[in-house]
């Protein structure tokens, strides 16, 4: 089946079979291996990436269910030269250890910034529920969002105070 | 955990995807957030050949207010529930159930109609469907009809949707002014399915109670309102101990399975302190939600 | 070391990062190759059973599937996987075939291996074979397994593969003159380490040069290349294991597998490279499982609260097979049971009995949770019932600087023991009870308010690390002056990588930029690694690569000598170590050799480390629904020596959480016919960010280790280990008006929901008979 779509703002046009999820699209087809797949069955958030800028579960999408849409993944949070202030703010705060989950986490935290870029920390714990981590506790890597706020809002706002 | 073989449609009108479904003879299925749906595919409990992708339909992403009730349509995703800010006064029980639905990115794409069709006994929505008296309105090859939610969900799972039907809307009826109602839904972790809930309602005139609608989510066999825990409720003054009796009484009335995640007593049980909870919180203040005990 | 420590203490930034940060890591699903083809698994959907047929005449007609393996394709020798730690002919009677042969002992095990043109191939092609399988009866209970009414292995006569035995003092002596004695039953379920990547191997054959490379995460990578010679009866040098990027091991990843085998000898077979990921649900099937044990312990005291015995009998349930690690959680039991604690006569004998069940093996903080829990629950019973306070009998009976080093209980029948290296453990109790405010906050211990029963728990413990016997480093300096670390340890997400440049940076005296790479695990880059497991790779890796900056040091000398013609001696080694001179000659040390120079460091180690600490929870309870709420999580731990705080940390609280998932929401769950009833991830609960929002970890360096050169105590398991004991005394805690005794876990709410009707229940009763009694005086 024909689709198009944008990917890390690259316009991609794929020829794939239905059953192909967003996923295994995304990773084998194009590549950016940077999105995991860790349970297939919509629980774990590992493969998370934004649609349209909305954080999704693209293990629970099809390939060509993002047919006209914009995709974002992790390769497309920073421009490659340096760290987002997200990824940095991980870094920082030793906000992972395997790295398995991370791409997941920070695009969920990324899509939730975008839209509350003052969200506090229970609204941060409640949205990164549904993102599974074996290796932290969970305890740095809610710090390292409270940090990496400050970049969205003044983003926002266009840098003035 | 692969998806199976199967072939895809994404119609573009109502009736090409009646037409599609009732072409493939019970083979076919819909597929609108996939929330559940890829899940059954991956862990290959269902083979259907076709699905039928209903992102493409015009006009069933509406949620519409008016003094009739509240309209959604069976596109509308629990985000766009949950950005609709009239639906606090419009249908607070209806904003208070969404709230405890699943994760951040499961309410980006995760739909009314959808929810509505798998008809789980331990989600929200069809909770509260059944508890509102609500109707759901379908679109088949013989035409459209229109099913009180009592008469839509079957048994567990299981609905009164044919092979070739879809759901396009769900209507709530009219929220009326100075109702008093409650949310009360224990889960084990936050988004995960309740182990019981209770979604309530009672209008008051002088002081008394009338018009109950007691549903109970996820500790019975199916989905159903409590009749007698409603029967105590109304022509009374909802009081600690009309409180105890009508939590007694819903309590008595749903029939849970053992399961791996509880036994029958235990949702009998917790059914009555949940049921106490939400009469209580319903009584005492203008009505609010609470759910498994967050900090 | 003789410089003062620039990286080491310090909360570096981890190296890995950038690369996990960016995408960029390379597990190993990420691996591309070209002809790649992909491989599937039929696994047993009964947990007992003889094979009577397999057809897989429809699987092979599928379009794109290129071949399918059973045991008739290995046939008459199916490969054993043996068993790697404490090996034993009893243990051998019970090792896994690579695939099963006549007969299936549990849901999951392999019964065919399909290779196909792409994952979705192979599993529609699983779904078309045929199996026939004449169903046996099946063994789930631990007592039926033990009487060996129905058995696994027939010809073996027993279920049973072996009882160990934690042995010290004379325990018989000691319970029958103790003052007090209390005797109870415990469990603890079986658990799922869980690890967010699940396994996978792509294996690629070169037949040109009879050469094998297989690629995956594996803890042990020299281990398993000694396997997979011997049951591929290849040369060890013709095989090279590749370490890349791993989603977490807990233990569980890196033991060998029967994929270990299958997919490297269907890469030779088919000539093509083959990859095989493991799903989810697969995983929660064929991946070990951990933990299930029944116990019964009993604890004997002076009337002073002084412990003077322990002595208790476990049943372990080891699953259908006895897998390459799976001694050292039942050994650790029995070992361990004791803790941190001054006990002078222990006696623990732990049995290892199969199931129709997934297999069991080493999860982090292997055996000694478990044997923490039943002791823990024990001690704070023994206080309540002595009258003493619970934190001040623990303070009595831990171990203290005076006491070091202590010895271990021996095991037997091995033989082996071990002491404790240095510390005081009271230590920790003291800053734990005072990070917590323990005085103050458990007033409201046992206390009804708002609803909410509050309770608060607390536990000691000892992780024992830096298993020997020996690891290796080596060293090469650049010709551009930078450095090449190769260790023998494994990367599972430790941050390995950054560690051992920090070590390596202080050891040389270097800024850390100067370490160009620290290379890993691969059987290709040292000659010998023992790997990453009972938290050593610091230690051992670290030890090593100071023993090989040494031998550098030394290196760099001779050589020049030789240029210089003078002795090693009077040769003067820059700082930097970018000159060498002597008698006023000078010239860089890049001038010295075109291919850089090469050194190899090796730390031999006999001596384990143990950390310790304690851990205070405050937890609340709502009777109504038998929700269990963590308030605060404290622990407080020492370490001997940080390398790098900001890991360290991170690993802690994760550890801890791991703890709290198992006391609280984790369970595997089978019904009587085998089948494992909590197969995904909705039905498997994992602790998730809203679960455990305040806990807060305390590392402390104040009693370095003497077994190494670094002084640091394996840190990696410590925060698992006492968390049940900790929840379920806290539970008891709150519960105290109600008598209710926790001797299960995990404690889910409808636990202790049941606990509460029953200690109501209970309550009711004793009031009936206490006013019939006075009635009938009256």
């Amino acid at each position: 089946m024909k689709m198009t779509c944008v990917v890390n703002g690259k316009r991609i046009e794929a020829d794939v079979e239905a059953r192909l999820t967003l996923a295994d699209f995304l990773r084998h087809e194009l590549g950016l291996s940077g999105t995991h797949v860790g349970c297939e069955h919509g629980v774990c958030g590992a493969c998370t990436v934004t649609l349209n800028g909305s954080a999704v579960r693209s293990c629970l999408m099809l390939a060509v269910q993002a047919d006209g849409a914009e995709v974002r993944t992790v390769e497309g949070l920073s421009d490659g030269a340096a760290l987002s202030p997200l990824q940095a703010a991980f870094r920082k705060h030793h906000a992972l250890q395997c790295g398995f989950c991370t791409p997941g986490m920070l695009m969920t935290a990324h899509a939730l910034l975008e839209v509350e870029p003052d969200a506090e920390e229970a609204r941060i714990r409640e949205v990164m529920s549904g993102n599974l981590c074996r290796c932290t506790g969970y305890v740095d890597i809610i710090e390292a969002i409270l940090e990496a706020r400050a970049a969205y809002g003044s983003a926002r706002s266009g840098g003035a105070n | 955990m692969k998806l199976p073989q199967f072939d895809y449609a994404a119609p573009a009108t109502l009736e090409d995807a009646v037409a599609l479904l009732a072409a493939h003879q019970g083979d076919a299925r819909p597929i609108a957030g996939g929330q559940s749906l890829i899940p059954i595919l991956a862990f290959r409990l269902a083979g259907p050949s076709l699905l039928v992708d209903l992102r493409k339909l015009p006009g069933l992403d509406r949620i519409s207010v008016s003094d009739e009730g509240v309209t959604l349509g069976a596109m509308v995703r629990w985000c766009d529930i949950e950005a609709d800010r009239r639906l606090d006064t419009a249908h607070p029980l209806l904003s208070a159930a969404v709230a405890c639905i699943a994760h951040y990115q499961v309410r980006n794409r995760g739909t009314v109609g959808g929810s509505l069709a798998h008809a789980d006994p331990a989600a929200e929505l069809p909770g509260i469907a059944m508890t509102s008296d609500a109707e759901i309105v379908i679109a088949g090859s013989a035409g459209s009809r229109t099913l009180k939610a009592a008469d839509f969900f079957l048994a567990p799972l299981m609905t009164a949707l044919g092979p070739d039907e879809l759901v396009v809307e769900l209507r709530l009826p009219a929220w009326l002014p100075g109702r008093r109602w409650a949310f009360e839904e224990y889960a084990r972790q936050q988004g995960a399915f309740a182990l019981a809930g209770i979604a309530l309602f009672y209008d008051e005139q002088d002081g008394v109670a009338k018009n109950a609608h007691i549903g109970v989510i996820g500790a019975s066999s199916g989905l159903h309102r409590l009749a007698a825990a409603e029967a105590a409720v109304n022509r009374r003054s909802v009081d600690e101990q009309v409180i105890a009796e009508a939590a007694d009484e819903g309590a008595g009335e749903v029939d849970p399975a053992d399961d791996i995640d509880a036994s029958a007593d235990y949702r009998r049980a917790l059914v009555r302190t949940l049921l106490q909870r939400a009469l209580g919180a319903a009584s005492t203040r203008a009505g609010g939600r609470r759910e498994r005990g967050l900090p | 070391m003789t410089r003062k420590p620039t990286y080491i203490g310090k909360p570096v930034e981890r190296l890995e990062d950038l690369r996990f940060l960016t995408g960029r890591g390379q597990y190993v699903d990420d691996l591309r190759r070209s002809g790649l083809l992909h491989a599937a698994i039929l696994r047993s959907s009964d947990a007992h059973g003889h094979i009577r047929a397999i057809d897989t005449a429809a699987a092979l007609a599928i379009p794109g599937v290129h071949a399918v393996f059973t045991a008739a394709d290995l046939e008459p020798q199916v490969p054993r996987i043996p068993v790697r730690m404490e090996g034993n002919p009893a243990l051998a009677r019970f090792v896994q075939p690579v695939i099963a042969q006549g007969k299936v002992r549990y849901v999951g095990e392999p019964i065919a291996l399909v290779v196909a043109s792409s994952p979705a191939v192979a599993e529609d092609a699983v779904g078309a074979i045929q199996v026939d399988i004449e169903a046996l009866p099946v063994v789930s209970e631990l007592e039926d397994s033990r009487a060996g009414g129905v058995l696994l292995f027939d010809e073996q006569g027993t279920n049973q593969a072996i009882t160990l035995t934690g042995s010290r003092g004379d325990v018989e002596q000691a319970m029958k003159s103790a003052d007090y004695v209390r005797k109870e039953r415990f469990r603890v379920q079986r658990v799922a380490a869980m690890p967010m990547e699940t396994r996978g191997i792509l294996a690629e054959w070169d037949a040109a040069s009879a050469r094998l490379k297989v690629s995956g995460a594996m803890k042990v990578p020299f281990a398993t290349r000694g396997y997979l010679a011997r049951l591929m009866d290849l040369p060890e040098d013709a095989i090279e294991i590749v370490e890349c990027d791993v989603g977490g091991g807990f233990g569980v990843r890196g033991e060998f597998y029967p994929e270990d085998f299958l997919i490297p000898f269907a890469a030779r077979r088919l000539n093509r490279p083959v990859k095989w990921i493991e799903d989810r649900r697969e995983h929660l099937l064929a991946t070990n499982h951990a933990r299930a044990i029944e116990c019964e312990l009993e604890i004997g005291c002076a009337r002073d609260g002084t412990i003077v015995a322990l002595r208790g009998h476990g049943l372990s349930d080891s699953g259908a097979y006895v897998r390459p690690n799976a001694v050292t959680a039942p050994r650790n039991v029995a070992q361990m049971v004791a803790g941190p604690y001054r006990i002078p006569n222990v006696r623990m004998d732990v049995t290892m009995t199969l199931t129709n069940r997934t297999p069991t093996a080493s999860y982090r903080g292997p055996g000694r949770f478990e044997t923490d829990f039943f002791r823990e629950r024990l001690i704070d019973i023994a206080a309540k019932d002595l009258g003493i306070d619970r934190v001040e009998l623990r303070r009595r009976n831990l171990l203290t600087d005076k006491d070091m080093p202590y010895p271990l209980p021996t095991v037997l029948p091995y033989g082996t023991s071990g002491e404790t290296d240095s510390g005081d453990y009271r230590v920790t109790l003291d800053r734990c009870l005072a990070e917590f405010g323990w005085a103050e906050k458990t007033k409201l211990r046992g206390k009804l308010v708002d609803g909410l029963y509050h309770g608060f728990g607390i536990g000691c413990y000892i992780e024992g690390g830096a298993t020997g016997p020996r690891e290796n480093a080596r060293l090469v300096l650049e010709t551009d002056g930078t450095i090449s670390v190769y260790v023998g340890s494994s990367a599972i997400g430790q941050g390995l990588e950054t560690i051992c440049a920090q070590i390596a940076a202080d050891a040389l005296g270097v800024p850390m930029e100067r370490i160009r790479g620290v290379h890993h695990g691969s059987t290709s880059v040292i000659r010998e690694g023992l790997g990453s497991w009972a938290s050593r790779a610091t230690v051992m890796g670290g030890s090593a690569i100071i023993d090989a900056v040494g031998k550098l040091k030394q290196a760099i000398r001779d050589r020049a000598a030789e240029q210089f013609g003078c002795l090693p001696a009077e040769v003067d080694l820059s700082a930097d170590l970018k000159t060498v001179s002597a008698e006023g000659r000078m010239r860089t040390v890049a001038e010295l050799s075109a291919t850089g120079i090469a050194a190899e460091g090796t730390f031999y180690n006999s001596k384990r480390t143990y950390s310790y600490g304690t851990h205070i929870a405050h937890v609340t309870i709502d009777a109504g629904t038998g929700d269990l709420r963590v308030v605060e999580y404290v622990s407080a731990e020492d370490v001997g020596r940080i390398i790098n705080p900001g890991t360290l940390h991170s690993q802690v609280l994760g550890a801890i959480v791991q703890g709290l998932g198992s006391a609280t929401l984790e369970q595997l769950v089978y019904d009587d016919e085998g089948q494992l009833l909590t197969g995904s991830l909705a039905g498997y609960l994992m602790p998730a960010a809203t679960d455990f929002p305040n806990i807060r970890a305390i590392t402390l360096e104040m009693y370095p280790s003497p077994t190494n050169p670094l002084g640091a105590k394996g840190a990696g398991e410590g925060g698992i280990i006492p968390v049940g004991g900790v929840i379920a005394n806290a539970v008891a805690s709150a519960l105290s008006s109600l008598d209710v005794q926790p001797f299960e876990l995990p404690l889910t709410p409808p636990r202790v929901w049941r606990m509460i009707q029953n200690a109501r229940e209970r309550a009711e009763r004793k009031r009936d008979r206490q006013a019939a009694s006075l009635a009938a005086r009256g």
